[in-house]
This record gives C-alpha cells, structure tokens and sequence, in this order.
C-alpha cells in the first residue's frame, strides 16, 4: 500500500520537524505549540498502525489537557531569553558529548541486533484494540494500574498541599448560607404611623 | 489506484453532505437565536431582509465576508490568522462519528465517543492561541477566562459519559443509541438523570453561551477573546461557536435521548425510529441553549468555578458508582 | 482464585484503604485536636504489623499473584515489619518537632503512608512494572514531604532538587528497564532471570539495559558518584522529614536493588558485582572523608549515609545469600540508627528552630546525662564500636564481601569505617568534654522520650543480642 507509506512518511516528518522546532524556535509560545503539533502526528501514526485508542487518548490527556495547561503558563510568562542562552557555549560541549554516546548507543544497539520489521503485530484482529486493552488492564495489570491511580492520588495531596493557602483575610461568599437566608433575617416589617393633616 | 481514488472521492462527497447542512443549520441558528430572543422579549427580531427577514443570515455572511481584517499594531500575524482556523476544524471533525440514524454515519469507529472527547477538547487551542495572539489586554483576559473555564468543565463532562459508557458498555455511538432501545423511559436520561443534567449544562459552559458567557462578558472585557478580530476570520470564530453548540445538543440527544429512536416504540408509524426523530431532539436542545440565554443573568467567574469542581464533579463521581449498581445488579443496561 | 489473591495483598490493601481514610478524617480534625490522626496513623500501623505477622511467609516459599506482578515471601514480610517499625518511631519523633515549627499538617501524615505504601509496593515486586510504580509512589510522596514547608526557600530549593534528580533517576532506571524488556520480551523479574539464563553473554542490549539499571539504583541510594542531591536534601527538609527520608525509604531502596539484581539479573550478576564495588569504593572513601569536614549535623549525617550505602553494596555485591542476609542486616540497623541520630537533633531543637549545627552538642551531657548516653550509644553504633549492633553489621557484610573474593575492597572498608570513627566520636567528645553554650534543660514529651530511649538502648541490646536478628535475616534468603 503506497498511500499508507507517503503518510506514514508524511507524519513522520512533520513530527521530526517540529520537535526540532520545538528546541530551535525563539518564542516559547511556538515551541509549545510545536509540541502540540508533535503529539498530534505521533497520534496520527498510532492512527496508521490501527491503534485507535491510543492514538486518540494521546491527543485527549497530552492535546487537550496537559498542553493547555502548559501553554497557559508559558503565556503567562514573561521569558527572558537572552539570560536563558546565556550559558549555551558553556553547556555546549557537555551536550555535544552526550548526545554523541546516546548516538553511538543507538548506532550499536541498531548495529548489534539489526533492525527487524516484522514486529508489527495486528493484535486487533478480532475485537476492538480499545476493548482488548481495557480488558489486559483490569486482568492482568490490575495491580500495576491500582498503583497508577494511588500515585495520581498522591500527586493531587501534594499538588494542594503546596498550594492551597487558608486566607481568613479574603472575603468570600459561602453559598449554602445564601441559600439558607430567611425573610425573617434580612427584613423586618415596620408600621409607620402615617403623619396625618394636622399640621 | 483507481479504486481508492473512488473511495476517496466518495468519501469527501460524504463530508460535504454533513459540512454543507451544518453550516446552513448555523446560519438559521443564528437567525432563529435573534428571532426567538426577541420574541422572549417581546421584540420582533430581525424582519427586512427577505420574507419576514429569512435572508438575514445571508446578508451577515457576505457583510463579514466583504469586510476587512484588520491585524492589530504588535499582534502575531500567523497565529493570529490560525486561531480561527484552530477553533474550527475540531469543531467540524467531531461530526464524522455522529450517527443520523441507524446506516447514516460516516464513521463507524470503536472508539467514537473518545474521539468526540478529544476533538471537543482541541477547540480550547484557537481560543488561547487567538487571545493571545492579538496582544490585547481585553483578548488576553478574555482567553484565559475561557481556558480555564472549558477547562474545568471538561472533566465533569468526561465524567457524564463514563456513566453512558458503563450502562451501554460501549464507546460506539451508535452502540450506544441502540442500547436504548425502547420507549422513552427506556433512553439513558431517566437512569442517568444528574449525568444528564450536568453534561448539558456543562456543554453550556464548554461553548461559553450563556449564562456561562463570562469569557466574553460585553460589559467588562468587551468581547473577550475575539475582541480584536473583524471580517471573515470573526465569522469563523461565529461558525465554530455556533457549531459546537448544534454537536453538544446532538451528542445530548444522542447519549441521553436515544438518537434517532422513537419516544414510541411500538407503536405504528410514529415508532418508527429514523433520523427525524434524532433531529427533532437536536433542534429541542437547539431551543434551549437559546432559552437559557434570554432567560438567565451571567454567572460571576468565580461562581462558575466553583460550581465546576465543587458541585458537578462530585454528582458526577457518585452517580457513576450509582451506574455501576444499576449495572451489577441488571437493573439497566447489561 | 481472587480471593485469595487479594488474601495476599492484605497489608498493601490495608496501607492504601487506610491512607486514605487518615486523608480524610484529617479534613475533620481542626488544628488543635490533631492528635488525633496521630494516633489513628500509628493504630493503623499497629494494625498492618498484626496482618503482616499473621500471615507471615514461611521460610523459603515465595507466592506470586496477579499475574507475576505481585509476590510474597519472608524476606519482604520481614523488610515490611521493619518498615512499620520505623515509620512509627518516625511519626512519635517527627509530631513533636513539626508541633514546635508550625508543620503539624495531617498530610504529613497521608502521604508518609503514602510513601509507606510505595515501599510495601516495592518490597513485593516481582514485576518491572511493579518496582516503577512502587518506586514512584515512593518519590513523589518524600518530593511533597521534603516541601512541607513552603515559606521556607531552603526548603523550596531542595525539594526542586531532589524532584529534578530524583525524576532522572526514575527516566535512567526506567531507560533500562525498556531495554531489558527489548532484550528478554518480559517484565516479569522470574521470566527476565530464565531469559537471561539462555540469552548469548555480551548482548549489548542486555549490557546497556544493566548499566541503566545500576546507575538507577545508585542514584536512589545515593551512591558516589551520584550522591550529589543527598547532602542539599537532607540539609533542606525539615529534620522531620529528613527523618523520615533517611530511614523508611533505605528499606525499600534495598528491596529495588535485591529483586532488579538478584531477583532479576541474577545470572549477570558477574557484570553488576563489577560495578557495585567500583560505586562501593568510592562511596566509602567519598562518604567518610567529607564527613570530617561538616559543621553541620544533618550534612555530616547525609555523608554519613553515603558512606554506610557503601557498606549496604558491599553485602550486595557478594551475590550470595549470606550477603544478601547481611545488606538487609546492615539496612534495618541502619535505618534505626539514623532515625535515633535525627531524633537527636529534634530533642535538641527549641521553638522550631533546628538544633543542626555540632555546637549544639556541646555539653549535652551537663544539660541531659540520659540522652547524653543515648547519643553516644547511637554514635557508637553507627561508628561501628564493639558490642554496638552497627559493629555487627559492619561485620556480616564485609565477611560476605571476603567470602566473594573482594578481599581488596573488605580492607578499604575497614580503613574507611576507621576514618569514619572520627567524626562520630567527635560528637561524642563535645557531649561530653565541652562546655555547654546553651544551658537550658532538654524537654521533650514523654511518648518521644520513651521511643529514643528505647531507639538508644536498641544499639546495645541488638548488639548483644545480634544472633536473633541476623538468623531472622538469613532465613529470608534460604
């Protein structure tokens, strides 16, 4: 299928691209933005390998959730970019040589065991991969995925625990009290004597 | 070669039978929105263009078309252009899994109801990228209103249709209809009641209509996120809004009110299910979010986020387990 | 078949249904009656001990459930009474400092069980997966704790370190795992281990995976040379905190480093005693001679800990049993050792502020001769003194170290503990032959008081009776 191939290469280079914009552009808004197009083409080649779920998963929690919250904060910030690059001829050397092992890892990695093409499995031949993986997930890794939900659990404590701040100066309005209001509390019935003619 | 390019040709002519209603249905919505406000308000609404003013939302299109878009001093010419862009296309992409009836779909995915999720949540992107992009203080208020907002109710919609997913035990759409199947008190509405009235409202909010039309709020920030924009780019930001608020009202019929089944199974002719029946419902909940305009004051931000976490996702979370029971116990669904 | 499952699962259960019952009972305890949740978290403690001691593994067997991601036998029963054991002592020790400083927050409580948990977690993996997640727990429970005081911007800094370190250890661990997992195709450890039995020596995958995976523990253990977060940490964290990292999590570090190496990649164990003992070496020698040069008691006791993990990977890399017996030895001493010595500085502590420097022993003898006598045995054991327990484990690991063959490294051990005397007996010489700078009486609750007594009297009595526990150790392992 040839179609298939200028997609799969189609988002592929799309992806490759803007990840390295994501670390070259200048303004962090576009490099968030960036990452956002990245999520989506590495979605859609999940999409090209049939799996769906992940595909759209990827673009619901990384797309539509983390990412706005990024992009959120990054706008919000004021980046001084000069004083980030300040130390980048200093860095540069060090980071040169890391990616170089990482490079020379893949190199052997890929040289050593070659690289086969025939791990594609379709494993969503009978059913829906969706279904397949929700019931791997409640089987088989019922107790790894408990632990995933106790470890989101904890990152919510902390998360509010740092920030949630009790201010008994701030004025607010306790909405269950507005509700609870009676007539009798707010106004009182007064008879005035009307002044009359007589004067 | 040959037959895939049918298969494409075919399948694009089915886009443009979905696109080219929805985008009429938008025009009329905008109409009908003028019209039956001012009816609320004793007003006879627009009534010059065309027989009792029928070729209004004509005469809107081309006056946005013909107009200039001005780009503001400083402002980020690409995003700037892209935005409404951004806002749009999710919001006609989450069309391609809606069932008309029971063969009227375009796709038929597993997963479709994922899909919607992750779509209706992209639209946020054009609202920020445009808010911030305009180098506005007004649009800049305006964006971060409204992120946070859609947002926040996000999460108490997810949660509405995870107890839909739990009674039809299914992310297909048009699974999940059939698994209505019945009269209405057989529609997912009666046992899901809370889930129901939390989706719709929060799909109110995700739209940013009103009452939860803070993001935009004429009196403090003018018109919020897409204060700076004129012409066609401002009309495609309209679409999209309008748009979205024709899927939420489908979705609702779809998920609580059995799509195009008929409110009376069993009887002859009228219990016919058909894709009248799901548009009937759709136009119902059309009706209300225009209702809810003319009727309701704005909620305060504040408010409004309050009522997001502290009251919606807390129904949410127990009438999932309530969900659950039912399933367990046979009682619905299973 | 669940059932029973779950049967098995019964303390973790436990630990996590109530965690989160003390999360919420706190949201109705107003600030005053917060003894409360105190009491409720050591209950519950109480409690796993009773569960954990009534379905206690006999010796030798080894259960897996849930699929091979979850397993019992003694050696985790064992390291989780220990673990239970600690955390107590933790919360008596830590309530009456955070009372003092203004911290005394019921998500302290929460998430030490929180963390407890991960640990438990850790201690029974018998997964990749399963050693990750429990590894996560773990770290991003302390992370929160180390912040628990958010004005302070030492505080602050640390736990920014300590989450930046700490997240790149969890990638550099997790890197290894997902190239073992490409090397073997299983994540369970048994499955990696006969996988491992058959594979052709030298693949690169298997070799750099390894790597990965070493170099990942010895960041969480904090070994030379990856130790550098540990000083800043231990020094940043509020000394309750500090007292809670130093001591619970070494447990469950320890359980990371037997079920990844033995467990696992037992039959490389050729390749990992290599590396262990170059990362041995270098924590000995690095540990104990910075340690000489701090002022500061909470730095001078994070080099300290960097040193005994040295002593810790001595036993582990004997690849034996017998050493593995004494690691766990050496690790559960240890872990009591260090509590007491952080309890020492909270008794010291007035109003909040954190008695951390050395002249803050000055004269403690003068001021309080019972807990005088306390440090000293502490210091003692953690020095490696005769008749002391630490002195017994420093024994037990590095017989097994000369059993192996590193008979090299055995003698740097004992150079390096002897260097390392010095500065613990230089706490010892300002106890007791300086005159005090501060001269107003040590106070101290008496539930904290009776559990550093206790905690202080442990080192001797341990050390006389050592045989009860270092059989209970070996019979973990056979």
């Amino acid at each position: 299928m040839p179609i298939i191939e200028i997609i799969f290469y189609l988002f592929g280079g799309v992806l490759t691209l803007s990840a390295l914009s994501v670390i070259t552009s200048r303004n962090p808004v576009y490099s968030v933005l960036f990452l956002v197009l990245c999520f989506f083409s590495a979605a859609c080649i999940w999409l090209l390998l049939e799996a769906e779920f992940l595909a759209i998963t990827l673009v619901l929690v990384y797309v539509g959730a983390v990412m706005v919250l990024f992009l959120f904060v990054v706008m919000m910030l004021d980046i001084n970019l000069t004083k980030l690059k300040a130390g980048f001829a200093r860095y540069l050397p060090v980071g040169i040589l890391v990616a170089l092992a990482m490079a020379a890892q893949l190199f052997i990695l890929v040289w050593s065991r070659g690289l086969d093409s025939q791990v594609l499995v379709h494993a969503a031949d009978e059913g829906s991969n969706t279904r397949l993986l929700g019931e791997v997930l409640f089987t088989e890794y019922l107790y790894p995925f408990e632990i995933a939900g106790f470890i989101l659990l904890v990152a919510i404590v902390a998360a509010i625990m740092l920030t949630h701040r009790r201010r008994p100066q701030t004025k607010y309005q306790d909405p269950s009290q507005q509700v609870r209001i009676r007539r009798e509390d707010r106004v009182r019935l007064v008879r005035v004597e009307s002044e009359g003619e007589d004067s | 070669m040959i037959e895939q390019f049918t298969v494409l040709a075919w399948t694009v002519a089915k886009v443009l039978m979905i696109m080219v209603p929805l985008i009429l249905a938008v025009a009329y919505y905008t109409l009908a929105e003028r019209k039956v406000i001012g009816y609320m308000q004793s007003r006879v609404g627009p009534n010059r263009v065309g027989p009792k003013g029928l070729f209004q939302p004509f005469a809107d299109v081309f006056k946005l078309l013909l107009k200039e878009i001005i780009l503001p001093a400083n402002s980020n010419r690409f995003l700037f252009i892209l935005a409404p862009m951004l806002t749009l296309v999710p919001a006609f992409a989450a069309w391609a899994v809606v069932p008309f009836s029971d063969r009227l779909v375009l796709a038929d995915i597993d997963a479709g109801l994922l899909y919607i999720l992750a779509m209706t949540s992209l639209g946020v992107y054009g609202v920020i990228v445009g808010g911030w992009a305009s180098n506005s203080k007004y649009a800049f208020l305006g964006c971060l209103r409204s992120a946070a907002q859609i947002v926040s109710y996000e999460i108490a919609m997810g949660f509405a249709l995870v107890g839909v997913i739990i009674l039809s035990g299914s992310l297909n759409l048009s699974t999940i209809v059939n698994a209505q199947s019945g009269g209405l008190l057989s529609w997912f509405w009666l046992p899901l009641f809370p889930l129901f009235v939390v989706y719709f409202i929060s799909g109110v909010a995700e739209t940013n209509r009103a009452p939860f039309d803070v993001a935009e709020g004429e009196s403090e920030i003018v018109a919020g996120f897409h204060v700076e924009y004129s012409g066609s780019a401002f009309a495609l930001f309209f679409l999209a809004e309008y748009a979205n608020m024709i899927l939420i009202s489908a979705l609702t019929a779809l998920l609580f009110f059995g799509g195009w089944l008929s409110p009376f199974a069993g009887v002859p002719i009228i219990g016919e299910p058909g894709a009248h029946w799901f548009l009937i419902k759709t136009v119902g909940f059309m009706f209300l979010f225009l209702w809810f305009r003319a009727t309701f004051p704005r909620y305060r931000y504040d408010q409004i986020m309050r009522l997001g976490w502290k009251v919606f996702i807390p129904i949410t979370i127990v009438w999932i387990l309530v969900a659950a029971v039912f399933r367990v116990t046979g009682l619905y669904g299973g | 078949m669940i059932v029973s499952e779950l049967q098995l699962a019964l303390p973790e259960i436990f630990i996590a249904a109530m965690a989160c019952v003390v999360l919420i009972a706190d949201l109705f305890v107003s600030d005053e009656r917060r003894g409360l949740t105190h009491s409720l978290a050591l209950l519950v403690l109480a409690f796993a001990g009773i569960i954990t001691l009534r379905l206690m593994m006999p010796v030798g067997e080894t259960v897996t459930a849930f699929s091979e991601t979850f397993v019992r036998d003694r050696f985790g029963d064992i390291l989780k009474l220990f673990a239970y054991l600690v955390l107590i002592g933790v919360f008596v020790y830590a309530k009456h400092f955070l009372r003092m400083a203004g911290l005394y927050k019921g998500e302290f409580y929460s998430l030490s069980l929180f963390a407890l948990l991960g640990v438990m977690i850790m201690i029974s993996a018998s997964s990749l997966l399963t050693v990750y997640l429990g590894l996560e727990l773990l770290a991003l429970s302390s992370y929160a704790l180390v912040a628990l005081n958010r004005d302070s911007a030492r505080g602050a800094e640390a736990a920014m370190k300590y989450f930046i370190l700490g997240s790149l250890a969890s990638g550099i661990l997790l890197f290894g795992m997902s190239l073992i997992y490409g090397a073997t195709g299983s994540l369970a450890l048994s499955e990696i281990a006969g996988a491992l039995g058959q594979a052709a020596s030298g693949d690169a995958l298997l070799a750099f995976g390894l790597v990965f995976l070493v170099v990942g523990i010895a960041f969480k253990l904090g070994a030379v040379p990856f130790h550098m977060w540990l000083p800043d940490v231990y020094h940043g964290a509020p000394v309750a905190v500090t007292l809670l990292i130093a001591s619970l999590p070494k447990i469950g570090y320890l359980a990371l480093a037997i079920r990844l190496l033995a467990d696992g990649m037992g039959p490389m164990h050729e390749d990992w005693q290599a590396m262990l003992a170059v990362l041995a070496a270098l924590s000995l020698v690095l540990g104990n001679v910075v340690a000489i040069a701090q002022s500061n008691i909470k730095r001078m006791l994070a080099y300290s800990t960097i040193s005994h993990v040295g002593f810790i990977l001595l036993g582990l890399l004997a690849a034996s049993p017998a050493g593995y017996a004494a690691a766990t030895f050496y690790t559960l001493v240890y872990a009591l050792m260090s509590a007491g010595a952080f309890a020492m500085i909270i008794l010291l502590s007035a109003n909040g502020i954190e008695a951390e420097n050395l002249d803050d022993f000055k004269g403690l003898n003068a001021r309080s001769p019972w807990f005088a006598l306390m440090m000293l045995m502490l210091m003692f054991s953690l020095a490696g003194i005769p008749v002391f327990v630490g002195f017994f484990a420093k024994w037990q690991v590095i017989a097994a170290a000369i059993d192996a063959g590193f008979t090299g490294l055995a003698i740097l051990a004992v150079v390096t503990a002897v260097i390392g005397a010095f500065y613990y007996l230089r706490v010892v010489k300002l106890m007791y032959f300086d005159e005090p700078e501060n001269t107003t009486p040590v106070t101290a609750p008496f539930d904290f008081q009776t559990v550093l007594s206790i905690n202080g009297l442990a080192m001797l009595g341990l050390g006389l009776f050592s045989g009860g526990l270092i059989s209970l150790c070996i019979s973990a392992f056979s």
